[in-house]
Order: C-alpha cells, then structure tokens, then sequence
C-alpha cells in the first residue's frame, strides 16, 4: 500500500473523472487537474469566486464549478483551456448546480427551490422546470442517462415529473401518494423509481417507468420512518434503513419484505466476526521529555491500532439519543451495497462507532467492525466487495471477506481522514482531510 | 279344695307389671285360664280354701313382707284358724294404695310417654328443617364463591387489558412527541426559509438593479454523441414513448426468461428427486414384507408407475396448474414416505445397536484391518522405491564414461572369448561328427558290402548244403531258392541303400533325428546297424577311439571341454 504525497484541497472538493484518468480539486478559488497516476498539475483553473461545488461532465472533458454566493457557474474545457463559460443566474440566486448524463446541459436549482435552470451548452438555449421539491433527493438521474425524475410540490401535492434527458421532454407526470416526499432514486436497470415519504410516515412508493404504481410498502405506522435507500446494484433488491434501527430488504419480484436485518447491541450470531479495533498508546516517560524530542520522534504519540476478534457474544457499545431532538441520532442512516451484490455495509446511528456488514446470500450478519471513534464515511470499492471506512483520524480500516486491517496514513504532522472516495478502477482511495487529500494505492492484498 | 295355683293365676292377671320371683317357688300353675277376667271371684275362692288356709297366710304374709307390707296374723277363733280382720284389712287397704299409686304412676307415666314422644316427633321435625335449611345455605355458599372467583379473574383480565393500554398509550404518547418534535422542526425550517424569501422580495424590490441571467459561451459545444439535436415534436414524443416502453418491456422479458428457467430448472429438480425418492422406496417393497405399511408401499409402487408416465409427457402440457399441483403432491406424498421410512430404519438401526454390539465392533475391526492393510501397502511402496533408487545407483556407479565403457567391454571380452572357445569346439566337434559320419558311411558302405558277399556266401553254402541232402531236388528249387536268396540278398541290400540314404540324410540334419521308419532310419537304428550301440543284429567291433569320438557326437551341445578330442 503506497500512499502519495499530500495536496492542499477545500470544502472536500475532490473529484475524479469518470475515466479514471484525471483527478480534480479545488483550492479556494483555483480548480487543479491532475493525472492520477503521476499527480502531475495537467491544467490549472481560476474562478471568479471561492468554488462551492465542483463536477465532472460525464464524458471527461468539462468541468463544472458553482460559486452559490454569487450565483454563478464556471465551465472548463480540458481538451480546450481556453474556452471557458460562464452561466449567471442573476439575482435569483443559486442552491444547486449538475450536469446532465449527456454532459452537455447544466440543471441549476435556483434559490428557494423556485426553478430549476436547464441550460444547455451547445445551442446555449434555456428550459425551465417549475416547482421543484426541496427535499433529501429530490432529482435523480436514471442509471443509463435516459431519464431524470424530479420531485415536485404544487398545491400542497407532491408529483413527479419525468423527463427525457436528451430533449426535456416531459415524458409522464404523476401525483403521488405521500404526506411529504422526500426522494426519489432509479433503480440500476433504470426500469423502477422508488418514492419515499419523509421520516414522519412510513411509506415507499414503487413506480414503473411508464408511471405506474407497482407497490406501496408500510412497515409499521407513526413511528418514524424511513431514513436511508439504496439499491442493490442488480436491481434485485430495495434495502430500506429506518428509525427502529432495522433495514428491510424487498425483493424486486414480488416488492414484499424478504427480511429485515435487526442491529442488536448483543451480538450472538456465531457466524458474524466482530473486529474491534484496540489502541495501544505508547507509554510516554514524563522525566526526559523535552521539545526537541518531540520535534524528532513523531512516533511518541503514534498510537497503534490493530483489530482484534472478541468472542461472542459481544457487546456494541449504544449512544442513546436525545428524544427532544427532531431527526434523533436513531436509525440507519447509511446503508451501501458492495458491487458484486454480495454484501451490505449499514451504519446505526445510535451505535456510531460500529458498522455492520451483511451477507445477502445467507441474509445475516457476516462481520461488526467496531472502531474506538464514530466512524465518519465508508465506501465500497468500485470493483470488488472491499470496504474502506475512516472515524476522522490518521487511520484508513479496509474490510475485506479475507479480514480486516487498519493503516496508518504515513504523512507527517498527521492526516485527519474526514472522508474517502475509491478510484473507479478499486486501485486507489482518495482520502480527504480537513484541507488536504492524500491519494493511497492498493498494491498488496490484506491480511488479517 | 282349689288348687293354691290358682290363686296366683290371679295375682299374675292382676298385676301382670309386677312380676316375683317368688313364683318360682310356686307350684307349677297352668296359665289356661289367663283368658278368664281379671276381677273374678271364682279365682280367689279356688287360691284359698279352708284346708290351706294357713299356707295361704304363709304365702302371703311372705308376699307381703317382699312388698314392705305388714303381715296378717291368723287367729285361731272357734272353728278353725281364721283371718284376723283387722291386719287382713291392713293388708287389703294397704293393697289398695299400692294399687292405686301403681295406677298413678302408670297414668303420669303415660302421659309422660306422650309428651316425650310428642317432644320427639317436634324435635325430629326441627332436625330436618334445619338440615335442609344447612344445605341450602351451603349450596348459597359455594355459589357465592363461584362467582367471587369469576369476578377475580375478571379483575385480573382487566388489569392486564389497563397495563397494555396503559403502555400503548405511553408508546403513543412518545410518539407523538416525537412527531411534534419533528413536525415543529420542520415548521421552524419552513418558516425561516419564508423569511428568508421574504427578505429576498424586499431585497429585490428595493434593487431596481435586475441581474438578468445569462450564458456566456466562448463557443457552443458539439453534443456528447456527435449527432445534431432535433427538433421536438409530436413524433418525437411519440418515439419517447415507444422507447421507454422498449426499455420495460426488454426489462420484463429478460426477468420472464430467467423466472421461467429457474421454474424450470426447479420443475427438474423436483422430478429428479420424485425419481430418486422412488426408486429409493420401491426395492424396499419386496424385501420388507414384515413392515405394517405394506399397503401403502405397494400402492406406492403402482402410483408411481402412473407418475413416470406423466414425467414422459410434453413439458409443455405440464405447465398447467393441474399437473403442477399433481407434481408437487406427488413429491409431498413421497417425502412423506421417505420421512417415515427413514424413521423406521432409525428405529431400527438403534435397535440392532441396542442388540448386537459386535456388528459394531466388527465394523471397528474391519476399518482397523483396512487401515493396518494401508499402512503395509504404503511401507511396501516404500520399499520397492528405495530398492529401486538403491539398484539405480548401483547401476550408475560408475558415473565415469570411460570406466562404464571399459567395464561394459571387459564384461562383454569375456563373454566374446567365451563364445570363440565355443564356436571353436563345435567347429571342432562338427568337423569330427563330418569325419566320423563319412567314416561311417563308408563303414556302411562297407558292411553293406561284406554283407551281400556274406549273404551271398550263405546262399551258396545253404544251397550247398541243401543240394547236398538232397541230390534229387529239381531245378525248379533251385531256381525258388535261388530266387528266395536273391530275395534275401535284395532284403539285405534294402537296409543298406536306406543306411545309405540316412547317413546322407544325417550329414545335412544336425538336429533331432527323424522318425520315419520308411525312408529315414533314426541314427539309433544306424548305430545298431553298425554296432555302436549294442545290438545282436550285427557283430562288427569299433575301435576305442572311435567309439569316445562317437560318444562326443552324442553330446555335440555340451560345453564340456574334451582335452582329448580325435582330432
């Protein structure tokens, strides 16, 4: 495992290109390409303002960069450095801006969620979707690039709307039947759009994409609700993680539960491994410490980790929510399916420092990883089912099937790992820190 | 005078209550007349008469005294003993209030007899009320705490039914709380973003400055694809539509496909473990005769007959509901059996366990034996592989070529010298055998000669002798015998030529000798005929020589070495 040097990045803005070829950041109001492998500066943008958001256009060849104070959004050519565009919303203001699957229009959702901006690059024309829906996910892109379903609210009704990408042809328009919606997400074979209600009601809608209801799915009423979606790459499956700390798997034949995976605090599954990371601090002597000591050896305060395997059964430590708090600190509110369909990583709020992995072949438990901090984000990699996860220290956790090992980012002065992202091709993971990203290269396979 | 007896007949009619034992002592009296009335004179004269007046008085004055009474005394006045009046009045008016007392008690007796069973009766009538009046009460009892235990059980019931309410209602509560928690964020949301916009409308009020939104482009991009946009119209829409239901419809097609080879590959599963669970069952049917279930197993039999025959048919038939409701009872149904069958064999299995512990040991011994096998079979493998890497290294010892090459020479020099003495003996030895066989044959040839001139000879002398003997013998005989002689020469010269041919035979055959009698006489015969071999045929003599050379030639193969050959 080879980590790169570091770069200097802000607001999280790090994005790799679809192809794989080029990595982009943003650094206040500068926009740096690189080349992925050789992290060599490409090109080197400058925008008008501090970049908010930062996007690559579908084919690799533009860069989209949001400036939401001003209202603006800079366009870069990579092929053409010189050419340059520049979209202002004037004073309507700006929430949101993306491309299109074509990677020729940008959508951008003006402040209040008043409209949203369809302006296309190539004939410079202007669309405008009224009454969008200010929700969780309130667009999507269907997986092919076909489609896009947008959330609308009118007359206190929420509908969704359908449209061609390729011409913004409203293809089918619906009223649904939800107190609040507050998502909408295509399935992967792009055939089935799931609909759900806000935490305050339990419902998931299921629609054909011809707009048909094919389902409607309540698991229980009043309690609240769903908080995190995903499907599973094959579309086989719809993994629905709620507040009562349960995620539901249905099945895309019949849309009924095929089971729900309960996140007990006891586990006593003998076939689920938990791997609990331990710190060992090193022991500091107090007498002969001295600054340029500590100057010297950055390892006094390293802290080794290591995971070890508790026998069951094992108990995961609860954070109990504040029950006057609105969106409590309850629920799965991350839930992600591992490439190959073959696992699910869910996070439980209430027990924030543990992430469960679940096998779907056999429907149960396959692995706990508990870490000694709340773990901040975990992503799959894109290639094989390979989980990277980070709690905001200088240590990256990689969960295979194989097992489970911590790595130490080696950079000087230490590394807070806020959030990760792989590499499209599974052979790198981007680490991203406060203000600086670290690129690190898998080369070896783990051991336990 | 009357009989003393019946006095106290009357006694004993009068107060048939008190009863004396002093009747005893009286005489023995008749109780026929029991049946008279008690008040009779008759009976009180024939008790007492003139003759027994004192025993009378005797008896009474004892009867009296019993009774505490006084006595009469008897006075003798004038004409006999009479009564005195006086104590027999005493006695009499004494009687009298005897009698009368009696009386009295006997009626304050009955009466008390009345009143006590009157009191009885009133009592026993209390008793049975009150008896009745316990049982009910009773009976009310029990009911009461029938209904006591219902009402508590009742109690029970509706506390539980108040506990679950009562937690719904806290479960509810919370809820709820937590929905007015949420509900008032979000309206809290709600409201600083319309403030937010309200702000926003002053804002955009007060600036008459309108930032008009624009799109600078340096210049417009291709499309994605290449291709050039096209206009939108109807026909457009309608190819939208046509596509996204393209989309469904291949996206419904393809999960038909492979729902319909998983039911497929499924339906095959099933009918193979019908088979399988079939032909599991149906071998049982004829051994297991002693089984109860019999019945079943052989209707079992017949059943699946009729399956299989189905199984054979169209699987496009068998799509329908009814031969796939028929498939998955038939499977049932076999399962079934199968379940039970194997629980029979446990039952059984255990039971042979219980029974014979030697089967299982035997088993043991068995694997012990095959395991013990294994082990020589290994360590003989073993031992054949280091026999032969030690046997290869033996062979190539000599890893030196040059070394290998001479020794492979000497081994060889040896067996070639070996070789030259031999070709030289049996050089030797057939060139002995080749002289020794033309001397032979000229032996032969010689004795052949010898022998026609002695057979001759002999026909001379005998026709000597016999024209001798007998002088007058005619020509005729003589041209016979001579004839016969001829015959006899031509006899002796037969086995000559053959000898002759043999010996020419033997020259080119070093092999085995021939058998055939006719034209090849074996070389036995032929050293008969010359006498090497003992024989009486002949009586010709061999020198000494000849006969070891000739003993050489019978063993020509050996490799014995003859230090002194012939030649």
């Amino acid at each position: 495992m080879n980590f790169s040097e570091v770069f200097k990045q802000s607001n999280q803005l790090c994005k790799v290109s679809p192809d794989g070829k080029y990595l982009a950041t943003c650094v206040q109001y500068r926009l740096v390409v690189r080349d992925v492998n050789t992290l060599q500066i490409l090109q080197l943008y400058t925008c008008l303002d501090q970049v908010a958001s930062m996007e690559w256009s579908s084919d690799s060849l533009f860069i989209l960069c949001a400036m939401y104070k001003r209202g603006l959004v800079q366009v870069w050519s990579l092929e053409q450095p010189d050419w340059h565009c520049k979209i202002d919303e004037g004073s309507i203001g700006l929430v949101s801006s993306r491309w299109s699957p074509d990677g020729r229009h940008i959508l951008n959702t003006t402040e209040f969620h008043l409209r949203v901006t369809v302006w296309s690059l190539c004939n410079k024309s202007v669309s405008y979707i009224k009454y969008p829906k200010a929700c969780q996910k309130g667009m999507d892109f269907s997986a092919d690039g076909r489609y896009m379903a947008l959330a609308e609210r009118r007359d206190c009704k929420d509908y969704i709307s359908v449209f061609v990408c390729d011409d913004w042809h409203l293809l089918r328009h619906f009223e649904t039947d939800t107190q609040d919606l507050a998502g909408v997400e295509w399935s992967p074979n792009g055939c089935v759009l799931a609909a759900w209600d806000s935490c305050l009601e339990y419902k998931m809608l299921l629609y054909s994409l011809d707009g048909r209801l094919l389902s409607t799915y309540s698991a229980y009423e009043w309690s609240l609700g769903i908080k995190s979606v995903a499907w599973s790459p094959s579309s086989q499956f719809l993994a629905i993680g709620s507040y009562d700390e349960k995620v539901r798997i249905l099945n895309h034949i019949t849309w009924k539960k095929l089971t729900e995976f309960e996140h007990h605090p006891t586990i006593t599954n003998s076939k689920a491994v938990v791997f609990k990371e331990v710190e060992k601090r090193p022991v500091i002597p107090t007498e002969d410490l001295s600054i340029q000591q500590i100057a010297m050896e950055s390892s006094l305060f390293d802290i080794q980790s290591k995971y070890e395997i508790p026998p069951l059964p094992v108990q995961v430590p609860v954070v109990k929510p504040d029950p006057d708090r609105a969106n409590p600190k309850i629920g799965i509110s991350a839930i992600a399916f591992s490439v190959d369909n073959r696992y699910l990583a869910t996070k439980n709020d209430c027990m924030p420092q543990s992430v469960w992995v679940w096998d779907m072949q056999r429907l149960g438990p396959t692995a706990v990883l508990e870490q000694t901090a709340p773990v901040r984000f975990f992503a799959w990699d894109p290639r094989r089912p390979r989980l990277a996860l980070c709690t905001g220290n200088t240590k990256l956790y990689l969960w295979s099937p194989a097992g489970c090992v911590s790595v130490k980012v080696p950079v000087e002065g230490g590394f807070q790992v806020q959030s990760l992202f792989w590499h499209c091709s599974g052979d790198s993971v981007v680490l991203l820190g406060k203000d600086q990203l670290c690129l690190c290269y898998m080369a070896t396979d783990e051991e336990k | 005078m009357p009989d003393p007896g019946l006095g106290i007949r009357e006694f004993s009619s009068v107060s048939h209550i008190d009863e004396s034992p002093s009747r005893h002592r009286s005489p023995p009296a008749t109780r026929a007349s029991e049946t008279n009335s008690k008040h009779s004179y008759s009976v009180l004269t024939a008790f007492c008469t003139e003759e027994n007046i004192p025993q009378c008085v005797a008896y009474v004055n004892q009867e009296a005294a019993a009774l505490g009474l006084c006595g009469v005394c008897v006075e003798a006045r004038g004409a006999g003993p009479s009564l005195g009046a006086a104590s027999a009045l005493n006695l009499l008016y004494e009687l009298l209030q005897l009698q009368r007392r009696g009386q009295r008690t006997l009626h304050d007796l009955e009466t008390q007899q009345l009143k006590n069973n009157s009191d009885l009766e009133h009592l026993q009538h209390n008793n049975s009320r009150l008896k009745d009046q316990l049982e009910h009460t009773r009976r009310e009892n029990s009911g009461l705490h029938e209904g006591e235990r219902q009402l508590q059980l009742k109690i029970r019931t509706l506390q539980r039914y108040l506990k679950s309410e009562k937690e719904e209602v806290q479960k509810l509560q919370s809820i709820i709380a937590s929905r007015a928690t949420q509900y008032n964020h979000d309206a809290k949301r709600k409201e600083r973003e319309s403030a937010k916009l309200k702000e926003r409308l002053n804002q955009l009020l007060v600036d008459k400055r309108d930032k008009r939104l624009a799109i600078e482009v340096a210049n417009c991009v291709g499309r994605a694809d290449g291709k050039r946009s096209l206009w939108k119209t109807s026909k457009m829409e309608a190819r939208h539509e046509g596509e996204m239901y393209k989309a469904l419809l291949s996206d419904y097609e393809g999960r038909h496909q492979v729902l319909l080879q998983e039911n497929a590959e499924l339906k095959k599963l099933l009918q193979l473990m019908k088979k399988d669970m079939v032909s599991m069952l149906s071998p049982r049917k004829t051994t297991r005769a002693h089984m109860p279930a019999e019945d079943s197993l052989e209707q079992a039999g017949s059943e699946p007959d009729d399956e299989l025959c189905e199984g054979s048919r169209d699987p496009l038939e068998q799509m329908c509901e009814q031969a796939r409701e028929q498939l998955a009872n038939s499977i049932r149904l076999q399962w079934r059996r199968l379940k039970s069958h194997m629980q029979r064999l446990d039952s059984q299995v255990s039971l042979a366990a219980s029974r014979e512990q030697e089967e299982v040991i035997s088993r043991r011994e068995h694997e012990e034996a095959i395991t013990h096998m294994k082990m020589e079979l290994q360590q003989c493998t073993e031992f054949i592989q280091t026999q032969q890497q030690l046997l290869q290294q033996q062979l190539s010892l000599p890893c030196d070529e040059e070394t290998a090459a001479l020794l492979n020479d000497g081994y060889l020099l040896e067996e070639k010298e070996r070789l030259k003495e031999e070709w030289s003996l049996f050089h030797e030895q057939k060139k002995n055998f080749e002289m020794e066989r033309k001397n032979f044959t000229e032996a032969a040839i010689r004795l052949g000669h010898e022998r026609k001139a002695f057979e001759e000879d002999r026909a001379l002398w005998l026709k000597t002798q016999f024209l001798n003997m007998a002088p007058f013998v005619g020509h005729r005989r003589h041209a016979t015998s001579e004839s016969h002689i001829h015959s006899a020469v031509s006899g002796a010269k037969v086995p000559s030529s053959p000898a002759l041919s043999c010996t020419s035979a033997s020259h080119t055959g070093l092999s085995t000798p021939t058998s055939d009698p006719m034209t090849l006489p074996s070389t036995a015969e032929l050293y008969r005929t010359l006498q090497l071999i003992p024989d009486s045929r002949c009586g010709a003599t061999m020198t000494k020589s000849q006969l070891r050379d000739s003993c050489t030639d019978c063993s020509i193969f050996s490799v014995v070495r003859d230090g002194n050959s012939a030649s």
